[in-house]
């Protein structure tokens, strides 16, 4: 019965395009092959692969980057680098051991301003931001994940260090918590939207009070992409240049307090990148490779460590 | 609003806690308003001393004292357009490979590797701007070009390792991780139904994408331009390595040049004389401003698409 079926509507086809084979009906079902299918199988495969050819061809600034930084700063790494600090040019030896200590300060004091900042208003915008307040808030933060670094360099300047008279680490800080403030806030409201509304009306139906319910068992749930969202800032933060030229400066010596100019690694992997001396270049490529490995193991481990959790 | 709601209900936990994390919220547009505040009072001074000529001169004179942004306007526009018309073809390719053509167990690991580049600091990317890249274009990609196109004035001239062209290119490697990565998330927001209708005709992979996908993601995808060009006009360091930093307005694309985000980076500390920082707060508030406007145009874009596809509509 079926094959009959089959038969007749092939027939239709063929018959519709003015092309009955016999032998074709006698194997069953299909189709005549029409000569433009080549064409178009092979429109299919240039088109895959040039698609393919655009990956590939993205990925090799990666590779490339990736090679030098570790080709020209490995043989430049040593104890020393880590601990000493740096000397003039032509004087061997020397490191950059403050500006290592300084990256973690400056980073240190963004997050203490920015983290608390973004995730509780990540916290309203999830929660409470059903409404026109909320959607705007929402969308501004959204639009200020586009601020230029440079920009933030410069609020921080006329905010802080007109204030003070001084550049400082606090400076630094700010102009880098300008930046990270709207990405924790954007991601902590995303992943606290992901937490299921089955929770939250278990606990209230508990008679848990709303904030309660938000604080612990909402927060609770999404601790861990709440966190995620805020290493993968500070690992974006970490890097930034632009907003410490004029904020946190630079500094040959240790950290002497937030109130004072502080050397970072950014900072100073541009200010050795663009001198003439090729000591110092092996030097920015050494600073090069420990900034590099400290935002990738972060990056990527914690990339790693939550498709784990949620995958 | 809800806050009057809530005034009216009795004063409770829940009403403090509403209103503090509220209160942090108000913070982002407080933030907002601050960046523009301190610019726009810090650029007091110049915006009263040259209004709007300051847009237009090419004259930047710091003994003199004459300040003109249009060289780095210039610098800034043409090294963002350069960037994207590099980077948007490939951006897309990317971004089909990866949600349609690619095989399924590939996709995630390659959009990973190619979100990995937006994760390398700016500085990096600069410093193997000035001492890998800056040479590669002046040894092997602008020679071919000023011999094939070289009647074109954009290809003429001495090439210098450090230039506009070095800079485009290192700006379009700059916004490839998020044009590629926002154009992909565009495209899987287009309806499966789209496709199987396509592939139930016979379409192959590449047809599908051409027929049903890339019409259906058109205005996500251009969203996604948007973006790329708004992160290549802020972006600061890795173009002040490469780009030559040279106030001057060239045809050539293989001049040195200077950018909007470089010039403050370069001259901020050493700026002396009040009107030479406030001009210099007036570039960065221009900045500002241009980039707000294209971040606000570039997620008009994707959010209507993203709401269409909440929406359902298929």
């Amino acid at each position: 019965m079926e094959k009959d079926y089959n038969l007749v509507f092939e027939d239709d086809v063929q018959n519709a395009r003015g092309t009955i084979h016999p032998p074709a009906i006698s194997r069953g079902f299909s189709l005549p092959i029409d000569p433009r299918r080549y064409k178009r199988k092979l429109i299919d495969r240039i088109m895959s692969f040039l698609a393919a050819a655009c990956v590939t061809i993205a990925i090799i600034p990666l590779l490339s980057i990736l090679y030098t930084v570790i080709s020209n700063g490995l043989p430049a790494i040593d104890m020393d680098f880590i601990t000493q600090l740096p000397r003039p040019v032509g004087e061997p030896g020397g490191g950059l051991g403050n500006a290592i200590e300084g990256t973690f300060i400056v980073v240190g004091i963004a997050c203490l301003i920015g983290l608390p900042i973004g995730i509780l208003a990540g916290v309203y915008l999830s929660e409470y931001g059903e409404n026109r307040f909320g959607r705007f808030v929402s969308f501004m933060a959204d639009v200020l994940t586009g601020t230029p670094s440079i920009v933030a360099g410069m609020v921080g300047y006329t905010l802080i260090v007109l204030y003070f008279k001084s550049f400082s680490a606090i400076a630094g800080g700010v102009a880098l918590s300008v930046l990270m403030i709207p990405i924790v806030t954007r991601t902590t409201e995303e992943s606290l939207k992901l937490v299921p509304s089955s929770i939250k009306e278990a606990s209230l139906a508990l008679g848990i009070p709303g904030w309660k319910t938000t604080l612990y068992i909402v927060l609770g749930t999404g601790k861990s992409a709440i966190i995620t969202g805020a290493l993968l800032a500070i690992a974006r933060i970490s890097g930034e240049t632009a907003p410490l030229l004029f904020t946190s400066f630079g500094n040959m010596f240790w950290a002497g307090g937030i109130d004072k100019p502080i050397s970072t690694l950014p900072v100073q992997i541009y200010t050795y990148a663009i001198t003439p001396f090729p000591d110092w270049h092996a030097k920015a490529w050494a600073g090069a490779l420990i900034l590099i490995v400290m935002i990738l193991i972060l990056n990527i481990g914690v990339r790693f460590a939550a498709r784990k959790k949620f995958g | 609003m809800s806050f009057f709601r809530f005034s009216r209900s009795k004063f409770s936990g829940d009403f403090i806690f509403e209103a503090v994390v509220g209160l942090f919220a108000l913070g982002i547009l407080i933030l907002a308003f601050f960046l523009f505040r301190e610019l726009f009072i810090g650029s007091e001074l110049s915006r009263n001393t040259f209004g709007l000529n300051f847009l237009a001169t090419t004259t930047w004179d710091p003994v003199n004292e004459i300040f003109g942004a249009l060289p780095f306007i210039f610098g800034t526009i043409v090294s963002s357009f350069l960037a994207l018309v590099i980077a948007v073809p490939f951006s897309i390719g990317i971004a089909i490979y990866l949600s349609e053509l690619a095989p399924p167990k590939l996709r995630t690991p390659l959009s990973f590797i190619i979100e990995l580049l937006a994760a390398i600091p700016s500085v990096i990317i600069g410093l193997w701007g000035i001492f890998i890249l800056a040479p590669f274009t002046r040894d092997y990609l602008a020679p071919p070009l000023s011999t094939y196109l070289g009647f074109l004035p954009l290809f003429q001239g001495p090439m210098y390792g450090l230039s506009m062209l070095t800079g485009g290119v290192i700006l379009a490697i700059m916004i490839i991780p998020i044009t590629s990565s926002v154009s992909r998330e565009v495209i899987m927001t287009v309806p499966v139904q789209q496709r199987e209708a396509a592939l139930a005709l016979g379409a192959t992979g590449w047809e599908t994408t051409r027929i049903a996908v890339l019409p259906y993601a058109r205005s996500g995808i251009f969203g996604a331009v948007i973006l790329g060009f708004g992160r290549a006009i802020g972006e600061t360091m890795a173009v002040t390595m490469v780009i030559g930093n040279s106030p001057r307005i060239s045809e050539s694309l293989f001049a040195p040049s200077y950018t909007m985000a470089s010039v403050i980076a370069n001259e901020f500390v050493e700026a002396t004389s009040g009107l030479y920082v406030s001009s210099l707060i007036e570039v960065g508030l221009l900045l500002l401003v241009v980039s707000i406007i294209i971040n606000i145009a570039a997620r008009v874009l994707v959010w209507k698409l993203l709401r269409v596809e909440g929406g359902g509509r298929a």
